[in-house]
């Protein structure tokens, strides 16, 4: 039988009585519902919750989208991308600059539409910017298949897709970020399947909840890892049974594992994971820029007094940012975090300005 | 960037540009928009799919698919409408 929100509440508080709990939530759309819904308001004071590197174009080093806008900036290119990453300041420029000034910078809602691209002006080499987890990226995989089967020769992607799990356990590993549980992504797990969290709940003691987006349902994905705190439990559980599977989609991964292997990856601020990003495989190697175009990826500046790389990894929060809500706001964006709309900076900005802790921000409901 | 937004699927044509060879026009609120159906390729027209960037990532049984609508719109919003209009003009931030 479900719960009501305020029963919810009462059981997380009630399993938070006499400690600290500290969630993570990875996913961008989590960080958005759980303010929007309001669940953040009813939380108790121990129950910290605070955001992973769940948003892709926040994780994007800006190495490599100054790598986008050096391709942007040649005559015979056109970009393909998803709409939220032409705004991500490079150390330059940023692909919508570049796009005022004349560059070929396309967005679409699908690498499908990539390939439409590719195909309708044969004389222009379109590069799609391959970013996103595990939900993503089999659309990638999908298409480099159909590029290949079509014999289409002026396609290429610019490999920045990413695995989640490298990037979990990675926090875990840095003793400077207590997490007590995470509510796991509701879309990454409809492809990687519940399964994927059990060397986490196992291996580092991690409570592993998959949750979706309504507010029910976040808040019983809370009480579930508030109650596995308390009596000392670890384990994998899904409170959004109607959409994810144990076994995720095998399909999906099918397509990721047939184009693509791990790779060492560069993430903002948390530096090099090892295989943590999406390699093309070696057969597909004639569709990756990298090569095609000669690029080498730089090293990873950040803009001067941008603290995304902490926000990501849950250190700080976006109100503890000297830029936020000053210079740095959703219209001009410093940085990647506020950027996207499911960007930690831009979801406060845009509820929690004035940078309450959870358990006192209380958006009108 | 993954978020997903569940629909019915109206009718499936064959698509030979499709890897799948499948693509499937979807009712999402009264809109129509284009899916492969690469990652799921037993589905077919009545079913309800969870779109993702013009791919089902996976089928939902219709109860499934009205609760995940409604929670995808309490918990965006007006953010869905945008994301129709936007997969319209193919152009989205998701
Ligand atoms: S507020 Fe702006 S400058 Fe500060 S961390 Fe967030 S995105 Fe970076």
């Amino acid at each position: 039988m479900s719960q009501t929100p305020k029963q919810l509440a009462a059981d997380i508080a009630a399993a938070c009585e006499g400690r600290k709990i500290r969630i993570m939530e990875i996913c961008g759309t989590h960080t958005v519902s759980l303010f929007r819904t309001g669940a953040r308001s009813m939380l108790p004071e121990g129950l910290k919750l605070v955001s992973g590197p769940g948003c892709p174009v926040c994780v994007t080093s800006q190495a490599w989208i100054d790598l986008a806008c050096d391709l942007a900036a040649r005559d015979e290119v056109t970009i393909v991308t998803y709409g939220d990453m032409v705004r991500v300041p490079g150390t330059a420029a940023s692909l919508e600059t570049l796009r005022a000034r004349g560059a070929d910078v396309r967005i679409v809602y699908s690498a499908r539409d990539a390939l439409a691209i590719a195909r309708e002006t044969p004389g222009r080499q379109v590069v799609f910017l391959a970013v996103g987890f595990e939900t993503t990226a089999p659309a990638t995989a999908a298409t480099v298949l159909a590029a290949r089967a079509a014999g289409l020769e002026n396609f290429t992607i610019l490999p920045g897709h990413k695995f989640v799990m490298p990037a979990m356990a990675a926090l875990l590993a840095d003793p400077d970020i207590p997490i007590d549980g995470f509510l796991c992504p509701g879309h990454v797990s409809v492809v990687l399947g519940t399964g994927a969290y059990e060397p986490i709940a196992r291996d580092y003691h991690r409570p592993c909840v998959v949750a979706g987006f309504e507010l029910e349902n976040m808040l019983a994905g809370i009480a579930a890892i508030a109650a596995q705190v308390a009596a000392g439990a670890a384990r994998v559980e899904n409170v959004y049974t109607a959409v994810v599977r144990p076994e995720g989609n095998p399909a999906a991964r099918a397509l990721i594992e047939k184009v693509f292997q791990p790779g060492d990856d560069l993430w903002r601020a948390l530096g090099n994971i090892p295989a943590s990003g999406m390699a093309l495989r070696d057969e597909f190697g004639d569709v990756d820029a990298m090569a095609r175009f000669n690029l080498t990826m730089g090293s990873d500046v950040h803009p001067p007094g941008c603290r995304c790389g902490e926000v990501i990894q849950g250190k700080l929060t976006p109100a503890e940012c000297r830029l936020f809500a000053t210079t740095c706001t959703p219209q001009r964006p410093v940085g990647p975090c506020m950027v996207s709309s499911e960007g930690t900076c831009a979801a406060w900005f845009r509820y929690n300005r004035r940078g309450q802790a959870a358990s006192q921000s209380r958006p009108t409901p | 960037m993954c978020l997903a937004i569940p629909g019915k699927i109206l009718d499936v044509q064959d698509d030979a540009t499709d890897v799948g060879g499948k693509v499937a026009t979807v009712d999402f609120q009264g809109s129509q928009i284009e899916a492969s159906l690469a990652m799921t390729p037993e589905a077919g027209p009545g079913d309800w799919v969870l779109i993702h960037a013009g791919f089902a990532i996976t089928q939902l049984d219709e109860d499934e698919a009205r609760e995940t609508f409604e929670s995808l719109r309490i918990a965006l919003g007006e953010d869905t409408t945008q994301a129709t209009e936007a997969s319209e003009n193919t152009e989205s931030e998701l």
